[in-house]
């Protein structure tokens, strides 16, 4: 993430030191301005939301949520449903890959250029509406459940995947495929023989990409209802069964923790080979 | 014809076979029926939503009611980053490995050192490993319906988070202005001042202006849980089924996510 390849010499050199100029104050101004605005508009009192009291209760509440309730059968559940969390993230993924690649054809300009300009507009919907949005439209769908959060990540990584195949596909040379067209293939095995062969890899990669964040999304859309862990912890919490709450959260973080280190490490030796 | 098949075809419908097979029982699981989406009464319900998405509503009372819900979500996600600045600027100084006394030595209090650091590591990884609407929806229960909770949210979500990213900042700074300053027998805090400040400000500023940018982002659905802001106001169109509300939200939260990201975007320039 943060690269410091460049020897210290040289980027002390072509750097000029910073003198604290009328632009940085002016701008040190206007954050501090904008953030006493924002406080003053939400009606926070600082003050207030530390104070004594407020952090006793913070304190009583708190201790409401220990210990963790750890009973077997309970535990069980839970296991349902961290499995259940897997299975709509990669249902979702493998959808959206399938559904992703469809679009992506169009929208590399392969079939044209009103072809192109629908499917991209089309992309950047799906994109840019945030998976929770499409959950909470996809319970009133469907109804609650597992299936709804299915179908609002699969939505919106479409929209990710379809964009970044079809970034891909453009960027390919396409000498292979013009060879095979040239001896006389069909195009469509052209394009499965000469074009996808040569960026599956990349799509692979971008693909589990995706599905590592949507697991981690997938825990969390259950809080509108759409399966999954999410829904079990609103539904406890709802019933004010704290115990049970921490025992779920400690399991959301768990799930959190162990995607983080396979990605890491998954990536780490990527790179080794490379 | 048989010469021009494709050699690898035989493993390649093996492993296709066993991912569909891999794939059947979690179908299952997710209670996968697409059958639903074409159920006769989710279509007439979906339908009759969806047609009143156009026009979107954009009477002046409503108006008047997403310009203070988009000013509310702003200042939200603004006074959150803000507290979590303020929380984690200390929380990276204390873990920060450039930081350490007793590590350059010559000074009592290693292994002390060491076991409040790690101690600290520890809580930085709840904070930032509990997702923020998780956060929010307990802040929910402690102050209520409001932005309050939605703002402690982004706070402890965010200071988890900064303080891991500023702390890897300083660390990876090759410099070794804060350490000679240490060993000269500064303060901790002069040492970053004079130090570590001038060389890492602009990435530690250009990276605080891209979490306001998430931020944003994330304080914009926060009102699913009840943490006030567009969201809330979204939840409750949702509910009563008015389209034109819900389009017009709509419309607002993709200029609102795109305006944070073009203003982000603009000032890390500056910053370069």
């Amino acid at each position: 993430m943060i690269e410091n390849t460049v020897p210290l010499s040289n980027r002390l050199s072509k750097r000029e030191p910073i003198q604290l100029c009328f632009k940085c104050i002016f701008t040190l101004a206007l954050v501090l301005l904008c953030v006493a605005l924002s406080f003053w508009s939400l009606k926070l009192d600082l003050g207030n939301l530390f104070s004594f009291q407020s952090l006793r209760e913070i304190r009583n509440y708190a201790l409401r949520f220990s210990p963790p309730d750890v009973t077997t059968p309970f535990l069980i559940k839970i296991l349902q449903a961290l499995i259940e969390t897997l299975a709509i993230s990669l249902i979702s993924t493998s959808l959206a890959a399938i559904l992703g690649l469809m679009a992506a054809l169009p929208a590399a300009g392969k079939l044209g250029f009103v072809p192109k300009a629908v499917s991209r507009f089309l992309l950047n919907f799906l994109r840019s509406v945030p998976e929770l949005v499409w959950a909470t439209l996809m319970v009133l769908c469907v109804g609650l459940g597992p299936f709804a959060g299915t179908l609002a990540l699969a939505l919106h990584t479409t929209g990710v995947l379809g964009r970044m195949f079809a970034e891909t596909l453009e960027n390919q040379e396409p000498s292979s495929l013009n060879a095979l067209t040239l001896v006389g293939a069909d195009p469509i095995s052209a394009f499965f023989y000469g074009t996808l062969s040569e960026v599956y890899v990349q799509l692979l990669s971008f693909t589990l990409y995706r599905w590592e964040m949507n697991i981690r999304m997938a825990a969390i859309l259950g809080l509108v209802g759409a399966g999954g862990l999410g829904q079990m912890l609103f539904y406890e919490l709802s019933l004010f069964h704290e115990k049970q709450v921490s025992t779920i959260i400690i399991a959301m973080l768990m799930l959190v923790m162990c995607v983080d280190y396979m990605s890491a490490s998954f990536r780490s030796n990527q790179r080794k080979k490379s | 014809m048989m010469s021009q098949r494709d050699p690898q075809a035989k493993w390649r419908f093996f492993w296709s076979v066993c991912a569909v097979v891999c794939v059947i029982p979690l179908l299952g699981i997710a209670h996968f029926e697409p059958s639903l989406l074409l159920d006769p009464h989710n279509l007439h319900v979906m339908g009759q939503f969806l047609i009143e998405f156009f026009p979107p509503r954009i009477d002046s009372e409503f108006v008047a009611l997403l310009i203070k819900a988009t000013l509310e979500t702003l200042a939200m996600a603004t006074a959150g980053m803000a507290l979590a600045v303020l929380f984690s600027a200390p929380l990276a100084l204390a873990i920060a490995r450039n930081f350490s006394v007793s590590r350059i030595g010559g000074r009592q209090g290693r292994v002390l050192g060491k076991l409040i650091r790690s101690a600290l590591r520890i809580i930085m990884l709840l904070l930032r490993g509990m997702p923020e609407l998780v956060w929010a929806l307990i802040w929910v229960r402690v102050f209520g319906l409001g932005t309050a909770a939605g703002v402690m949210a982004i706070a402890f979500t965010y200071s988890g988070l900064l303080a891991k990213v500023y702390s890897d900042i300083l660390d990876s700074s090759s410099s070794n202005f804060a350490q000679a300053l240490l060993l000269e027998g500064s303060g901790r805090i002069a040492a970053f001042c004079y130090g570590a400040l001038p060389e890492c400000s602009q990435e530690l500023a250009s990276y605080t202006v891209y979490r306001w940018e998430c931020a944003v982002r994330v304080s914009v659905v926060m009102g699913f849980v009840g943490a006030g802001g567009l969201g809330q106001l979204m939840d409750q169109s949702m509910k009563m089924l008015s389209g034109g509300e819900v389009s017009s939200i709509l419309i607002v939260f993709l200029a609102l996510v795109l305006f944070a990201d073009a203003l982000s975007y603009i000032i890390r320039q500056q910053l370069k």
